[in-house]
């Protein structure tokens, strides 16, 4: 039998997912269901101020006169809201100063996954590999972030949302929603009337962050659904390197995840923000379960040039719904897109990028790779457009996929809209097969279907994953690999 | 080293190979000979384990295992080397890489330690300085915008950096003008030796003037209809294979 018809029955039999073990600790759970007692739950769980609590209740009632979207190329049945927990945290969670105070079970979970949250043990890594810092988010909460104290003597501020709410008031008022409205979208006004947690970041003028920070993501409890919200904010001249990885357990209900995350820039500066997706895909036979991945990130660079850059290799969730963006408004700022999107099993993606240049001479990239395997859908949706303004506005645009088997599919949506006569803009596309023929001439060349397989992949994703944080460019190729086992027969 | 003893072979359920034998000893080089769709390229995809190329009856063997029932990494790794008629692009991933991945691979397979990198880019110089090809075109993505004998000469760098013990070379002159196709017959003709052996594949003498065969075969009709001494080859230049073709 030709090597690509096997495909399907190859997939069917595989246990892939390495992260799906479930942590069993003591967790406190709001009342299933959401209502505006809820969203007070929540807020006063998390000791917020009067004016949070008021923008969340605000954000609820716009929500509730909102429909939700169907344009996305997914399928999935209709959500049920109040079907599903809003708030789930660890117990003994309130205050913890130290390590040694986080629940010991949290910690092996982490370990287990390869993040380490003690920093004698990231020091411990191997000598002359770059450190990096770590905000732990569990379910609805932040449990510990490290070298606070070491990047606070350079006055770059890292920590849980919830401690910059209350801590620095000031800068969440001023820059939270600015760059994503509360009622921008469904999903992210839902996450506005009950985020939980995410990670708050500040970066004061021209400061360059010593290290990279991380943020790392886990739904653990059942029924639960995670909204975290993410705001960067790099002053004047300042850099950042931010890297979010995702994981949860197998189960056989869908969990929703609805994050915003908002990144600001002001003059000269710049954000490189990179995203390792790897959410439980569902059983790749029947689609059972798995994430839904309903994001909202966007970047405003507002100053003059400024620069945000967005990696992403996307390859967990059940249905993925992301487009990663930016909005050019300083003059001479910049935005790039590089994107690895992974579907295999029944996972459908519809993720892509929208670069808005509002300013003059701004400049964007968009490299996007998408892959299908299985009998997965992968949608590529991009909008480039320069506003009569945006005079000198270029943008490139290469977006390839590539088809592994004969029961996928990729779809390419790219808009474009220049209202000006200055504006260039490029836009590449390329669609291909992996062929039998280059799988046999590799083969033949001594390596085995797998060793083929990933051999040819990484080429075809190796625009993008040299755009990674090096550290974490080797574990994005492996999960490439992981992703991709057993695509071909 | 090889023997092909009654092989029969079909390619979507139509019989291509129809008892075809073959017996090629250590140091020997055998060219094989024969009309458009006699079963020559077929006869190179069986002996390497292509997929969709199926064995109906038959054996061949490699020093006396049995070739058939490997998988085609492994023959790769027990020394089977395919020179492609058309060599594939393999975009994003670097000729050296390439190489260093497949040379690799075929050591762990034998059970052998890695190559280091001094010594892999050592070879590689070494050996690109031979067939005239620039280094720094190895850092380019294999075959990725060569020419058609930049390709030719690639798949002898890849057969010298292997140093495989059976190759086979499916049409190796087509594509190449005359100063390419010296250069690439002066890196097969270095690999010829006592522990190794050759079959070429080809439609015209032309070749055989630079890779002198110890043996000539005439494949039509899915078998060996004729077998003879270099003078065959010169025969079949000036009469054709139409005779051999009524014969099969």
């Amino acid at each position: 039998m030709a090597a690509v018809t096997q495909t399907v029955e190859q997939v069917a039999g595989l246990e892939k997912y390495k992260h799906g073990f479930v942590t069993d600790i003591e967790q406190d759970f709001a009342p299933k269901g959401l209502n505006a007692d809820i969203v007070r739950f929540i807020s006063a769980k998390k000791n917020e101020p009067e004016w949070m609590l008021a923008w969340r209740l605000d954000a609820f009632e716009r929500w509730l006169a909102m429909d939700e979207p169907d344009w996305a190329k997914v399928n999935f049945p209709k959500i049920d809201y109040q079907d599903s927990y809003y708030y789930a945290a660890p117990k003994e969670k309130v205050g913890i100063n130290s390590l040694d105070e986080v629940d010991p079970d949290i910690l092996e979970t982490y370990k287990k996954l390869g993040i380490p949250l003690r920093e004698q043990e990231v020091l411990a890594g191997v000598i002359g590999s770059p450190r990096y810092a770590v905000d732990a988010v569990f379910d609805s909460v932040s449990v510990v972030t490290t070298f606070k104290k070491e990047l606070a003597q350079v006055g770059v501020i890292f920590c849980s949302m919830s401690e910059a709410i209350r801590e620095h008031p000031e800068l969440v008022r001023k820059y939270l929603g600015t760059v994503v409205p509360v009622s921008d979208n469904y999903f992210a006004c839902l996450n506005a009337a009950v985020f939980s947690d995410g990670s708050f970041v500040y970066v004061p003028p021209g400061v360059r962050c010593p290290m990279e920070l991380s943020t790392y993501f886990r739904i653990n409890a059942e029924n639960s659904g995670q909204f975290e919200r993410t705001l960067i904010i790099a002053d004047k001249g300042a850099y950042v390197s931010y890297l979010e990885g995702c994981t949860a357990p197998m189960r056989d209900e869908n969990q929703l995840h609805a994050a915003v995350v908002e990144l600001i820039t002001l003059d000269d500066a710049e954000i490189k923000y990179s995203t390792v997706q790897n959410w439980y895909p569902g059983d790749p036979e029947t689609g059972k379960g798995g994430i839904y991945n309903f994001v909202t990130k966007r970047a405003d660079c507002r100053g003059d040039r400024s620069k945000v850059s967005w990696t992403q290799v996307e390859t967990g969730s059940a249905i993925t719904w992301k487009y990663p963006s930016c909005v050019l408004r300083g003059e001479g700022s910049s935005g790039e897109f590089y994107s690895i999107a992974i579907t295999n099993g029944r996972q459908q993606a519809d993720t892509g990028t929208k670069m808005i240049h509002l300013g003059a001479n701004t400049r964007s990239r968009i490299i996007a790779k998408g892959i299908s395997a299985g009998r997965s859908s992968n949608t590529y949706r991009g909008l480039v457009s320069a506003h009569p303004k945006a005079k000198g506005a270029r943008n490139f645009t290469q977006c390839d996929s590539l088809l592994i088997g004969k029961q996928c599919a990729a779809h390419t949506v790219p808009y474009i809209e220049a209202r000006n006569g200055q504006a260039k803009f490029e836009h590449e596309a390329t669609t291909t097969r992996l062929s039998e023929d280059q799988l046999f001439y590799v083969m033949q060349r001594g390596l085995s279907q797998e060793e083929a397989v990933q051999l040819l992949v990484n080429g075809f994703v190796k625009d993008v994953l040299q755009e990674l944080p090096m550290e974490f460019a080797v574990e994005a190729q492996k999960l490439v690999a992981i992703s991709l086992e057993g695509s071909v027969g | 080293m090889l023997k092909v003893t009654n092989l029969h072979a079909e390619v979507d359920g139509k019989e291509i190979l129809k008892g075809l034998s073959l017996e090629v000893p250590a140091g020997e080089v055998h060219a094989i000979m024969g009309p458009n769709g006699a079963g020559k390229s077929t006869l190179s995809y069986v002996l390497t384990g292509r997929d969709g190329y199926e064995v109906t009856g038959g054996t061949a063997t490699l020093d006396g295992e049995d070739l058939l029932a490997l998988a085609p990494d492994v023959r790769a790794a027990r020394g089977v080397f395919l020179s492609f008629q058309y060599p594939l692009e393999i975009p994003g991933v670097p000729a050296l890489t390439f190489i260093r991945t497949a040379l690799n691979a075929q050591r762990r397979a034998r059970g052998e330690a890695e190559i280091t990198a001094p010594a892999f880019l050592k070879l590689a110089r070494e050996k690109a300085q031979a067939l005239k090809i620039d280094f720094d075109m190895l850092k380019r993505a294999l075959n990725v915008g060569f020419s058609g004998g930049e390709k030719k000469r690639m798949e002898i760098l890849q057969m010298a950096m292997l140093s495989p013990r059976f190759l086979i070379l499916d049409e190796t002159d087509s594509g190449l003008d005359i100063d390419a196709l010296r250069i690439v017959s002066d890196g097969v003709n270095a690999l010829r030796g006592p522990d190794r052996a050759m079959l070429v594949i080809t439609h015209y003498q032309r070749l055989l003037d630079y890779i002198k065969p110890d043996r000539v075969h005439v494949l039509a009709g899915g078998r060996i209809v004729a077998s003879g001494g270099p003078e065959l080859a010169h025969e079949l230049e000036a009469n054709g294979y139409e005779r051999y073709e009524q014969a099969a």
